[in-house]
């Protein structure tokens, strides 16, 4: 990009605008698919939707456990760390659970599935663009959004928060572990202060972001995927700037949600 | 006259600044082989992808079947779709689907046939374009050749009352092009539908067409049967069929400009 700085603004906003723009499009036509579509006698893929849920879960399962334990003994051992200081090691278990809970296990598992799936999506669109197999399924009359775009996104709306929930508990495992074998605390006793230290809302938060980032790496993905001109080169570049967009997206989306859950006026 | 089965009226579309068609108007008869010649950038793979509508047009209108293609309901649209059947350039066969597979999609996707039928049809249409063999092998393990018939089988899945190909034989040895122009004039005899094919190899275009229409720069330069196309004397259709290189003068020209800007 050539010019003077202003000018170099001006276009880097254009582009983001149009951007914003086809991510906004995007997302009404599946939204028409999925509420009106019905009406109109178009059926939501609801096999296929499962066949995405199955395969986002599955091939983000281990990662997700083994970053979630990981990260929950780190927590713990960090925040041990401080609050032994002021003799309040039974708080590790409040902290680590609230923590994991609400922020880290949905931001994580996000991120991993950004990486995971989203590009995955991103590749498959983008290969299928570039080969004309989309061109050939509006040729036969398969509308491409009804078939591709809406059981992905409608899986990561499903499969992020499962795995989020699931990263919960392995989170909260992961500092009962530390508090049993470095801390000396019993781990009936750990496991029933994270309980305690819950509420439902910190749940239902978990649960929320969750569903917020799904939609993000589903759209995100797909729009990228669906954007490929060009050759293979650009299926590369589009599978690239996914994840890229997936997680500024998502750490940005955490801001808002978190804000509206739990800022009190 | 037959009815007319394609039915195009001034047909412009611009890609940026570009225009690429500049007022087109066609008409296909039903049963008709019309074959759509032209170079390089003529505009023919657009006018193509405007007939099946995949491109929308800046102006102009496109009826199939007497139907305007950009201002029906996609109801409509998406049952006039089942009549038409396209075998892209690069036959576009899905990739994570075997053969019969991909033969099979359109099948489960608009009829109601038992499994067990369904099979039984897609044997039918492999058959036909000599891959019964090949049924259970995916895209990537067939040759150029094998996948342009594996995207007809496709193509035909629906029994279409029209076909469009884009460069049928493009990329593809003389011997496997000539066997796949045998194969689309079988399969029109079989089925009787209307053919649009776009190429720029000109053995083939004689050897299927009906009728030729000859492209350039976005406009047709003649249409009409082989014979007609064969004896036009306009210098553009003549240096297309003489296969006579664009003015070499001016490309010397703009070579030596180019070598000497370097210097």
């Amino acid at each position: 990009m050539t010019g003077s700085p202003l000018r170099r603004f001006g276009v880097a906003s254009q582009h983001l605008l149009a951007d914003v723009g086809r991510h906004y499009l995007l997302a009404t036509k599946v939204a028409e698919r999925v509420f009106v579509g019905p009406w109109r006698g178009e059926r939501v893929r609801l096999k296929e939707t499962l066949v995405e849920v199955y395969r986002a879960g599955n091939e983000s399962l281990p990662l997700v456990a083994l970053i979630s334990v990981l990260v929950g003994m780190i927590l713990a051992m960090q925040s041990a760390y401080q609050l032994q200081q002021m003799g309040a090691e039974r708080l590790v278990a409040q902290l680590v659970a609230v923590s994991v809970t609400r922020e880290l296990a949905p931001l994580l598992t996000a991120i991993l599935v950004a990486g995971r799936v989203g590009s995955a999506i991103a590749a498959e669109l983008g290969t299928m663009k570039v080969s004309q197999e989309i061109d050939a399924l509006t040729v036969m009359g398969i509308d491409p959004i009804g078939a591709l775009v809406v059981p992905r996104l409608l899986g990561l709306m499903v499969a992020v928060p499962c795995l989020t929930l699931f990263a919960d508990l392995v989170g909260i495992l992961g500092g009962c572990g530390v508090a049993t074998f470095l801390l000396g605390q019993s781990a009936s006793g750990y496991l029933m202060d994270s309980v305690h230290a819950l509420q439902l809302e910190d749940l239902w938060g978990s649960v929320l972001k969750a569903f917020t980032f799904g939609c993000i790496i589903g759209l995100v993905g797909c729009h990228q995927g669906l954007e490929t001109r060009g050759g293979s080169g650009e299926v590369g570049r589009s599978t690239t700037g996914s994840v890229v967009r997936s997680i500024v997206l998502i750490i940005v989306a955490d801001l808002f949600v978190t804000a509206l859950l739990y800022v009190r006026h | 006259m037959a009815d007319q089965a394609i039915e195009v009226r001034g047909l412009e579309k611009s890609y940026g600044e570009r225009q690429i068609l500049k007022g087109v108007d066609l008409t296909v008869a039903e049963g008709e082989t019309l074959v759509i010649l032209g170079g390089s950038g003529s505009g023919k793979s657009t006018l193509l992808r405007c007939l099946v509508g995949l491109e929308q047009p800046d102006a102009g209108s496109v009826l199939v079947q007497g139907i305007d293609l950009f201002a029906v309901d996609p109801r409509t649209l998406g049952a006039l779709r089942q009549k038409m059947g396209m075998a892209f350039q690069g036959s576009a066969l899905f990739g994570s689907l075997t053969v019969a597979d991909n033969v099979d999609l359109p099948l489960r996707e608009f009829t109601r046939l038992p499994a067990s039928t369904r099979r039984i049809v897609t044997r039918i249409k492999l058959a036909l374009v000599g891959l019964e063999a090949a049924a259970e092998r995916y895209p990537a393990e067939l040759s150029g050749g094998m996948q342009k018939r594996a995207a007809f089988a496709r193509a035909m899945a629906l029994d279409p009352e029209l076909m469009f190909c884009d460069e049928p034989s493009a990329g593809l040895d003389p011997v496997t092009a000539a066997g796949l122009d045998r194969l689309l004039i079988r399969l029109k005899e079989v089925f009787g539908m209307t053919l649009v094919i776009v190429t720029h190899e000109m053995e083939s275009a004689f050897a299927v067409a009906d009728r030729i229409a000859l492209m350039h720069q976005g406009r047709f330069l003649v249409a009409g049967p082989p014979e007609e196309v064969r004896q036009s004397q306009d210098p553009i259709v003549r240096r297309f069929l003489d296969r006579l290189p664009e003015d070499d003068a001016d490309e010397g020209e703009r070579y030596e400009q180019l070598m000497r800007s370097w210097q």
